[in-house]
């Protein structure tokens, strides 16, 4: 969506890839870039999510590397991506310090958000990092449940790989190939993810957990009905998650959860799941 | 001297262009590789490059994409890639043999465990896409001391820096990649490629094989006018795709072509 925002914005052709099951699930999303000028381009191969489709942007950017930009969503890939998309992610964190500074008084006891490559994550995360009092977690899909493989957790069930010109955690087998992934959510339906966080998670920093299918879909409704939110799937994870982490915290206790995308894009594939027709 | 040297060096000798064909190893099913190899020298290969499968080729074409998913749909893991070559090696301790693929499985297995392996078996070269000369200067140590030399591309827009990178850390020859873009697609300029060959014999005096995008007896003698060799990769691997359960007419297919190419290059270089 932002590819083909800037696309339009500057006058630039955008190529969008995304994976053929993406583009099924993700239907709203895909309408909106086409409406913004960009061509989609459905990735037939491997998997069919976001994986494959940063291999044929690859793919399409080394042999048009002369006259084309590569711009990649996710704080993973070949250096400086996962640094340069950091940057700009982090005004997350800089304006949500300044606003709990303001609100609060002080700083919070954990701060929340969901993790596929991780941008919206190290966003928040970022300008905390030097507050140790602040707790940060980083939330995975469990998809499936984490004993079932059907998930996309390589933080916490992955080993360390090379794969898109990084070294993080990936899903694989014993062989080195990649392995599938499952989330409900197609944002966090990949199999590293940002080396930034690989490098947090082993120094200690951030702990990163997982949250299922289920219980992201109960995170959903939970906020649509008792804030007025409706979240993405994506961050639904976050929700989850932080309604356990707020039985531990307190009700004295301030947690930051980061809402990273609407819900809107989703409520089909939600709808569908639960066996409703719109 | 690594038996890729040797090699180039004969042919220097004898004033022949390499043939250097691609296959990718258990595609499509794993005891065809072996044989094939064989009747790819008989055909008059002078190396062999042995793509290791991976889930991911970023750097392949739609043809060695599905060379990739064939082999992996029965499993074809590194060590089975390995084994493979110590049986090349029953039969033939001449051919060189070069491994390419990508650096997760070698990651996977281990660097030190892979290099024993890879010597033991009677591997000659690797080539692993994703990972840059910068990066790769411990595990070069490695294959420096098991005579197994590291090749790397360069392309078309290749830096003069990076070529030097690439000519203090690469042994055997120097890949230039004759296209932009991935394997087996686009059509070749042969003018820029003979331009960047003399750029890149300024930097290194190891001897240059080109590839992708090479399919024919004539683009390998056009390409041959200025490259120590050729390598053909997707031409040849689009043949398994026409597999219907007997290796024998594959491997003659393969064969009549490489036979093809090899005369062609032998008469030009005569003429």
């Amino acid at each position: 969506m932002a590819t083909a925002t800037v696309a339009a914005r500057l006058g630039l052709e955008g190529v969008v890839y995304m994976g053929a099951d993406d583009i099924e699930r993700q239907a709203p999303n895909v309408y909106r870039m086409k409406l913004l000028g960009a061509s989609v381009v459905a990735v037939e191969s491997g998997s069919r999510t976001l994986k494959d489709a940063l291999n044929e942007a690859m793919r399409d950017w080394v042999t048009n590397v002369e006259d084309t930009f590569y711009i990649i969503g996710t704080v993973a890939g070949p250096h400086p991506y996962p640094a340069m998309v950091r940057d700009f992610q982090s005004i997350i964190g800089r304006e949500a310090r300044e606003q709990i500074l303001q609100q609060a008084g002080r700083l919070p006891d954990a701060l929340v958000a969901c993790v596929g490559g991780g941008s919206n994550a190290i966003g928040l995360f970022h300008p905390f990092i030097d507050d140790e009092s602040v707790e940060m977690y980083g939330v995975e899909a469990a998809g499936d449940g984490l004993e079932t493989n059907h998930h996309a957790a390589p933080l916490c069930k992955g080993r360390v790989g090379v794969l898109h010109g990084n070294r993080t955690y990936l899903m694989e087998d014993a062989n080195g190939q990649i392995t599938e992934t499952h989330s409900i959510s197609a944002g966090l339906d990949y199999p590293g993810v940002g080396p930034e966080h690989a490098w947090l998670k082993d120094s200690g920093r951030a702990n990163y957990v997982a949250v299922s299918d289920s219980e992201a879909m109960q995170g959903f409704h939970d906020i649509t009905r008792l804030e007025g939110i409706i979240p993405a799937l994506e961050s639904s994870h976050a929700i989850a998650y932080a309604q356990k982490l707020a039985a531990i915290i307190g009700t004295d206790g301030i947690m930051i959860v980061n809402l990273s995308g609407r819900g809107d894009k989703d409520i089909q594939t939600i709808a569908k799941i639960e066996g409703v027709e719109i | 001297m690594s038996r890729i040297e040797k090699r180039f060096e004969s042919l220097r000798n004898s004033g022949r262009k390499g043939l250097i064909p691609f296959i990718t190893a258990g595609d499509p099913v794993t005891d065809i590789t072996v044989p094939l190899m064989h009747a790819m020298v008989d055909a008059g290969a002078d190396l062999i490059e042995l793509g290791i499968p991976f889930s991911d080729p970023m750097a392949d074409g739609p043809v060695i994409q599905k060379a990739n998913q064939r082999a992996l749909s029965h499993g074809t893991s590194l060590h089975d890639v390995i084994e493979m070559v110590k049986q090349f090696r029953e039969k033939d301790e001449a051919t060189p043999v070069l491994f390419m693929g990508y650096l997760n499985p070698v990651e996977a297995m281990g660097y030190e465990e892979f290099a024993d392996a890879a010597q033991q078996a009677g591997v000659d070269g690797l080539l692993l896409v994703d990972l840059p000369p910068e990066e790769a200067s411990e595990f070069n140590e490695l294959l420096y001391q098991r005579d197994i030399d590291p090749v790397y591309l360069l392309a078309p827009t290749s830096t003069p820096q990076r070529m030097e990178i690439v000519s203090l850390e690469a042994r055997g020859f120097v890949y230039y990649v004759s296209i932009r873009g991935v394997t087996g697609s686009a059509a070749l300029d042969y003018d820029e490629v003979r331009q960047s060959i003399s750029e890149i014999r300024q930097h290194t005096s190891l001897p240059v094989g080109v590839g992708f995008g090479i399919n024919s007896p004539e683009s390998a003698v056009r390409i041959g006018e200025s490259a120590d060799a050729v390598v053909i990769g997707s031409a040849i691997v689009r043949m398994m795709e026409n597999y219907g359960g007997e290796k024998q007419i594959v491997i003659n297919a393969v064969s009549d072509f490489l036979r093809g190419v090899r005369e062609a290059l032998d008469t030009s270089s005569q003429a």
